[in-house]
């Protein structure tokens, strides 16, 4: 390449005496393609340094999450005997005793009361409940046996993924010998499953880990993020444009602008804390809602939102505006019909970038109580709510090695709902970007 | 500055009365009916952009039905006087004006009156071609549209009549739902004037509407102005001399904000009163 274009470089001739101004070229020009190579091998290397990093990243959650979609069940037979379900109210019987009973007739050689409490141990507390819910379902025949795959507690599921190791010393593991025993027993009749586990995209946070699920915070996340594009992208755009196409330019708009550019460098933490004081202390709104927390995410991601859809808005062409005005439009007119159709891909660029900034958010969240356990499902705006950022949170910090997993599932499940929620932004975004 | 720019324009426009225009109109045969009335009357009108005065206390008229063409070096303030007519400075936040400029009897700057009825009635092609990004019909449909045209059938006529009067319908007429910006350049730029005639304006302004087209197009739309001559009052701002000398009735002369010499196209090029004007036309500046 260097070779050949130095030779079509026509008229260096030494022999005349002259310093030509193209020998000088010629002589800068294997200069100047080294610098150019050098340049882009710098770009190259970053770029994929970067890759490196993310795929690094992307590979140890999943390495890490993966098993947390699967769940240990153990098949159990329950028989039921008569006068084990509650004829008038069946909803009220004692599900934990007929499942202790099913266990012990499976182990009748368990007998004392500290064996006869590691046994149950070995089974979820979950497992009451999908007996009454069997039970209340279909309800079944006295005298019959139920055969149901009831959740494994969190440390056989620890021990069946293998993340629990069966030759190290007794002492180091959270299940002694005999537990074990009563698991390979379990294990030889093929009474020990693994299966997709829906439990953790249906339910909400628990204590225990077999139990837990990001549904709650899933839903959370959806109500807080409804409420904060609900607020910022007309409020957002409507100031945008404002500012841009409206507003005289005088020293009280440039003093709003500068405080627009501070207000996106302000630390996210303390707009939890004008939350705090003024949504939940003075207005008296509900603490822990999505309601509160949708708002504060909302003055966090109005910055972006009109600092991006000024740029796009700017960068609308003067001649559509003429051209418009000069057949008769007035100036809302002309914003209406030309600038923001233009504008819009611009903006929803800006609200994509605040939302998923929204989305990952937790530190303003901590302010107004969304840091809390919160077990039931919300159902709606006014409810108490977990989000995801803090549901993996409070699960990274939790101590079951069964949580481990699931913090990275859930990590997961956050990328995939911020993927999926730019994918509608940029489907969007194509469909309203038009060329001028 | 004022009078000598009127001393030198004419010694036949004895500056402000209407007395001297028949001396002023051009030959029988060149005539339109109708026309040569004071479409835009300027007095003593200045624009400035903060301190700068970029146009120096014009006196003239524009008469209606004629083309009147306005040349100059560049930052001369042509455009920014074409621009004025209709209100376009309006964008600029630095920029004012003072004097009057008259419109049908109404001050343009008035207090009163209404830019967006104002540019309706002052049609504006600029320079480059603008169309929206919207289908051929849409492009044309726009300003009926705002002015609450909405029946169809309606809307259909004025499209079509618009784009025949650009001479443009024949090209276009099988592909009218297809977007403009597919159009050639010279296309566009007649698509720019067909949507400024379907708001039926008085006053047509041109600001150097062949600059950005070849030859053929540029052509095409000499051609047009041709047609619209003695049915709008046309004014067009042009940095092409032969261009000037070919389509306008009336030439302006700007030379740093002042209109040097204003005459009818023929004598400005035949024989200017104005050295400054003789320079610029036989090219020993630009």
């Amino acid at each position: 390449m260097i070779k050949s274009t130095k030779k079509s470089v026509v008229g260096s001739s030494a022999s005349s005496g002259r310093i030509k101004a193209i020998d000088i070229v010629n002589k800068g020009l294997k200069r100047r393609y080294r610098k150019e190579k050098r340049f882009r091998l710098y770009g190259m290397l970053s770029i994929l340094a970067s890759v490196a990093f993310l795929a690094f990243l992307l590979t140890s959650i999943v390495f890490n999450g993966y098993s947390a979609f699967l769940q240990t069940y153990i098949k159990l037979d329950v028989p039921l005997e008569a006068g084990m379900i509650d004829k008038q109210e069946p909803g009220r019987s004692d599900f934990q005793g007929i499942i202790k009973s099913a266990i012990r007739s499976y182990y009748p050689e368990v007998t004392e009361r500290q064996d006869k409490r590691e046994l149950y141990a070995l089974f979820s507390s979950g497992a009451a409940f999908q007996l009454r819910d069997t039970v209340l379902s279909n309800p079944p025949e006295e005298g019959t046996t139920l055969s149901l795959w009831v959740l494994a507690d969190d440390d056989v599921d620890m021990l069946m993924k293998g993340h629990m190791k069966r030759d190290v010393p007794e002492g180091s593991r959270r299940l002694n010998d005999k537990q074990l025993r009563w698991i390979e027993r379990l294990e030889a009749d093929k009474r020990v499953e693994k299966r997709f586990n829906t439990t953790f995209f249906s339910a909400g946070d628990s204590r225990e880990p077999e139990l837990a699920g990001i549904w709650g915070a899933v839903k959370g996340s959806i109500y807080t993020m409804l409420v904060t594009l609900a607020l910022s992208f007309p409020i957002g755009i409507c100031a945008a444009v404002y500012l841009e196409e409206f507003a005289p330019k005088n020293l009280a708009t440039d003093f709003i602008e500068v405080n627009i550019n501070n207000l996106a460098a302000v630390p996210s933490i303390v707009f939890g804390l004008l939350g705090l004081a003024v949504f939940l202390n003075f207005f008296g709104m509900p603490r822990s809602t999505p309601l509160v927390g949708g708002i504060v995410l909302m003055l966090m991601t109005l910055p972006t939102i009109i600092i991006a859809s000024r740029a796009a808005l700017k960068a609308v062409p003067p001649s559509i505006r003429e051209a418009a005005l000069g057949v008769g439009s007035s100036k809302l007119q002309v914003v209406a019909s030309h600038v923001l159709p233009l504008a819009l891909p611009g903006m929803l660029t800006g609200t994509i970038i605040g939302m998923a900034q929204a989305l990952g958010e937790t530190a303003p969240l901590l302010m107004i109580g969304m840091v809390a356990f919160i077990v039931d499902i919300p159902g709606g705006f006014t409810d108490p709510a977990a989000v995801m950022p803090v549901q993996i949170y409070l699960w990274a910090d939790s101590p079951e090695r069964a949580f481990v997993e699931r913090t990275s599932a859930a990590i997961m499940v956050l990328l995939a709902f911020l993927i999926s929620m730019n994918a509608v932004a940029v489907v969007m975004r194509k469909r309203f970007e038009r060329r001028w | 500055m004022q009078m000598t720019a009127e001393a030198k324009s004419s010694n036949q426009s004895a500056s402000k009365s209407g007395a001297s225009r028949e001396i002023f109109l051009p030959p029988e045969r060149d005539r339109v009916k109708d026309g040569g009335k004071p479409h835009l009357s300027a007095k003593n009108f200045s624009i400035f952009y903060g301190d700068f005065e970029a146009v120096k206390k014009i006196e003239a008229d524009i008469l209606s039905k004629y083309v009147t063409a306005i040349i100059g070096p560049s930052g001369c303030g042509k455009s920014t006087f074409l621009r004025a007519i209709n209100r376009m400075n309006d964008l600029i936040p630095s920029c004012y004006t003072s004097g009057s400029l008259m419109f049908d009897g109404e001050d343009v700057y008035g207090k009163y009156t209404d830019e967006v009825q104002l540019r309706r009635k002052i049609g504006m092609v600029f320079q480059k071609p603008n169309p929206f990004p919207k289908s051929i019909f849409d492009n044309i449909a726009y300003g009926p549209r705002l002015q609450g045209v909405k029946e169809k059938k309606v809307l259909d006529e004025i499209v079509e009549k618009s784009l025949r009067k650009a001479a443009l319908w024949d090209e276009v007429k099988d592909r009218l739902d297809k977007n403009a910006l597919g159009l050639s350049g010279g296309q566009q730029q007649r698509l720019c004037v067909a949507r400024t005639l379907a708001v039926e304006p008085e006053i047509l302004l041109l600001d150097e509407p062949t600059s950005a087209l070849d030859p053929k197009s540029t052509a095409k739309i000499e051609d047009l102005i041709e047609e619209l001559r003695g049915s709008y009052t046309i004014a067009i701002v042009t940095h092409n001399m032969q261009q000037a000398s070919r389509v306008s009735d009336y030439t302006m002369f700007f030379y740093e904000g002042d209109l040097v010499e204003y005459a009818p196209t023929k004598q400005l090029f035949t024989n200017p009163r104005d050295q400054v004007t003789e320079d610029y036309i036989t090219g020993r500046f630009s």
